[in-house]
């Protein structure tokens, strides 16, 4: 067990170090630095400019700027942000969590209702309830995010349900804790709503394939003579066979839900990683740029070690392979 | 057989629908950077078959549509007198496919102007915009998978036929590239690239970026389609009789990828109509006046448009048959594919 976790947790690293070499590189093929604008302002004289550029270690070359991004890495600061003049991790730290609070729910959602749907229509394989399903999959599956962002967005301004932008009230801070609760849980509706929405199709999908893969394996009509119950082997016996997939899937499915959430951050105005992340590719405050995309990977990881960990727990032909080794 | 039909059915369906944008000049009544500040948030002109006395005309006629008195966005009709719609009627210049002079428009209307879609704030023709809008996606999402299946295709064959330290390391390399969520990636490569530059640039740009983000996925499908033929018996004796590695790869091994680079291109293309929409949408894509489906959204970003304007979102519906048509195509290979596999198993189970 402690040698998969720590096999499998000196890879997630490895892929870190990787992806940030990686973004160092673009970044030393990029044109321009936040810098530029003031170049071109006759008020700031070239040498302020330089100095600042110098300040801010700009002028060294690559490597010894990595190895500096590095150092401050281990202090907890991951560079420093021109436009916010202050360093980085704590400004990420903060909009990471909003993005984290939307995306872990939106997966658990999208999950909890994929799961019962997918078995259910698998179980119907071919009949009416399991064509419409496959139906409405398709019909969510060919509406891009943006357009299905925008109309949940259209419907919320029509019928004043929900609030339409931003994560908290006007006077939030006010309010009692369960009222704080309640406020941030109505805003959440929303972009919660068309990240499920958009992921909600393919998952389902998949469930619906896996499942009726295995729902044809001799155990389970075995299991079906012994006389035990539909639901019982539908959910006990079946959805275990087919969990392998499904848990690489839950891997998959939150790097999907981060980009959606990405997308969803700036149309609904959530103050995540997202709205932060173009921001700063507008402005070109490279380290914020680094640093946003770090994050996202280090989650993507993250889920990926998660479903790792899971699939040991469910595969005992993992497990056996792993400590054979 | 039946999937073989399906298939060219969505295919023709495509085809058409592409035909259409294809031939945006001749479709579109107007210009899509022409503007008419005389008519700003125009909302789609009506089509009548009954005028103002009650005569029924066989064919469609439209009013005449005047900004009201003192207000800036509300419009009244003249209905006095109903134009009818005319088709293959001359308008403005364009260039048929890019290059051939005309005038000719499938439709408009003499002495008044249709807007099917309505205006945008400038009062250009949303309709129009929408069709060489169309234009620009497609062809990014296009050039943008074929640059990704090209990538994929060499660093996959690369990968599984030479092996050893090569495919080490580039599965590696692909594993970088997976461990990204894709739009995030999308970012970081955008972001690094110039900001301010002209339409077409930004176009050549958004494709590069767009194709240099995907190949991870094909190159490691492409990859093992490439180790299971390299193992075939007819490529072993082809090797035998002294191939050389060039000949074989072209000969006998990359047609053997072609069902997969066609599912995938299927997969890929509609994903990179909307990774373009996406990046237009944030304003890091093609920028304005040039039309494209991203930035014809874009102004659905300020609160009053969404609010007021509900024909600015109309794009965003006529684009789903689009997406339709590639899910359909990509299934239907997809069934196709299946139907290969389990035929190649039985055809292994019998010998």
């Amino acid at each position: 067990m402690m040698r998969y976790l720590l096999r499998r947790l000196g890879h997630a690293l490895l892929l870190l170090v990787g992806v940030s070499v990686l973004t160092f590189l673009f970044t030393a093929l990029a044109p321009g630095t936040y810098f530029d604008e003031m170049r071109l302002n006759p008020q700031i004289a070239p040498e302020t400019v330089a100095a600042l550029r110098a300040q801010y270690g700009l002028d060294k070359p690559l490597p010894l700027r990595y190895l500096s991004w590095l150092s401050s890495l281990l202090h907890g600061e991951m560079g420093f942000s021109f436009a916010y003049n202050s360093s980085v991790a704590p400004l990420l730290l903060m909009r990471a969590r909003n993005t984290l609070l939307l995306t872990i729910t939106a997966t658990l959602l999208a999950w909890a209702i994929a799961l019962p749907l997918g078995v259910w229509s698998a179980d119907r394989l071919g009949r009416l309830p399991d064509r419409l399903l496959s139906w409405g999959t398709a019909a969510l599956l060919v509406i891009p995010d943006l357009a299905l962002a925008l109309a949940l967005l259209v419907l919320a301004v029509r019928s004043g349900w929900f609030p339409t932008g931003g994560m908290a009230s006007v006077g939030f801070e006010a309010l009692s804790p369960f009222n704080k609760l309640c406020d941030l849980a109505l805003h959440m509706i929303l972009p919660v709503m068309a990240l499920v929405l958009s992921t909600l199709p393919l998952l389902v999908r998949h469930v619906r394939a896996a499942v009726a893969d295995v729902l044809n394996a001799p155990f389970l009509l075995a299991a079906l003579g012994h006389g035990i119950p539909k639901r019982t082997l539908l959910y006990r016996y079946a959805l275990p066979a087919a969990a392998n997939p499904l848990i690489s899937l839950f891997g998959f499915s939150i790097g999907v839900l981060l980009s959606g959430s990405l997308l969803i951050e700036v149309v609904m105005s959530w103050p995540g990683l997202g709205p932060l992340l173009l921001e700063a590719i507008l402005s070109r405050d490279l380290y914020v740029v680094i640093g946003g995309i770090l994050f996202s990977t280090f989650f993507l990881v993250g889920g990926n070690l998660l479903a790792d960990l899971l699939l040991y727990l469910a595969d005992p032909r993992i497990r056996t392979e792993s400590s054979a080794r | 057989m039946s999937t073989r039909r399906t298939f060219a059915k969505w295919l023709v369906a495509l085809g058409v629908l592409h035909g259409i944008v294809v031939c945006a000049g001749f479709f579109a009544p107007y210009d899509p950077v022409e503007q008419d500040r005389k008519s700003p948030y125009l909302p789609p002109t009506r089509l009548h078959l009954v005028d103002a006395n009650g005569h029924i005309h066989v064919r469609p006629f439209v009013y005449s549509v005047r900004l009201r008195e003192g207000s800036f966005d509300q419009y009244e009709q003249d209905t006095t007198e109903p134009h009818s719609v005319k088709f293959f009627l001359n308008g403005a210049r364009y260039g048929l496919l890019g290059f051939l002079p005309c005038r000719m428009h499938f439709f408009g209307a003499e002495d008044t102007r249709i807007y099917l879609f309505g205006t945008d704030a400038y009062g250009r023709d949303q309709f129009s915009r929408f069709l060489f809008g169309g234009q620009v996606s497609l062809l990014a999402g296009l050039l943008g998978a074929g640059l990704t299946l090209l990538f994929g295709l060499c660093i996959g064959a690369v990968a599984g036929y030479y092996g050893g330290w090569r495919d080490s390391v580039l599965m590696r390399f692909a594993e970088l590239f997976l461990a990204l969520p894709w739009l995030y990636l999308l970012f970081a490569l955008r972001a690094f690239l110039p900001l301010a530059v002209g339409p077409l640039e930004a176009f050549f740009l958004i494709i590069a970026v767009i194709g240099a983000v995907g190949w991870a996925r094909p190159a490691r499908l492409v990859r093992g389609v490439v180790l299971s033929a390299k193992e075939r018996d007819f490529v072993r004796a082809a090797r035998g009789f002294g191939a050389s590695n060039g000949y074989l790869l072209r000969r006998h091994i990359l047609p053997e990828t072609s069902s997969v680079l066609l599912t995938q291109a299927a997969i890929l293309i509609p994903q990179y109509v909307l990774a373009e929409m996406t990046l237009s949408f944030l304003g890091l894509g093609v920028p304005e006046p040039a039309p494209s489906w991203g930035n014809l959204l874009s102004s659905l970003q300020q609160y009053s448009v969404l609010v007021s304007y509900w024909w600015m979102y109309l794009p965003a519906l006529i684009m789903v048959p689009f997406f339709l048509g590639y899910l359909g195509l990509a299934s239907s290979l997809q069934e196709r594919g299946e139907a290969y596999k389990i035929e190649m198993s039985s055809l292994g189970s019998l010998t």
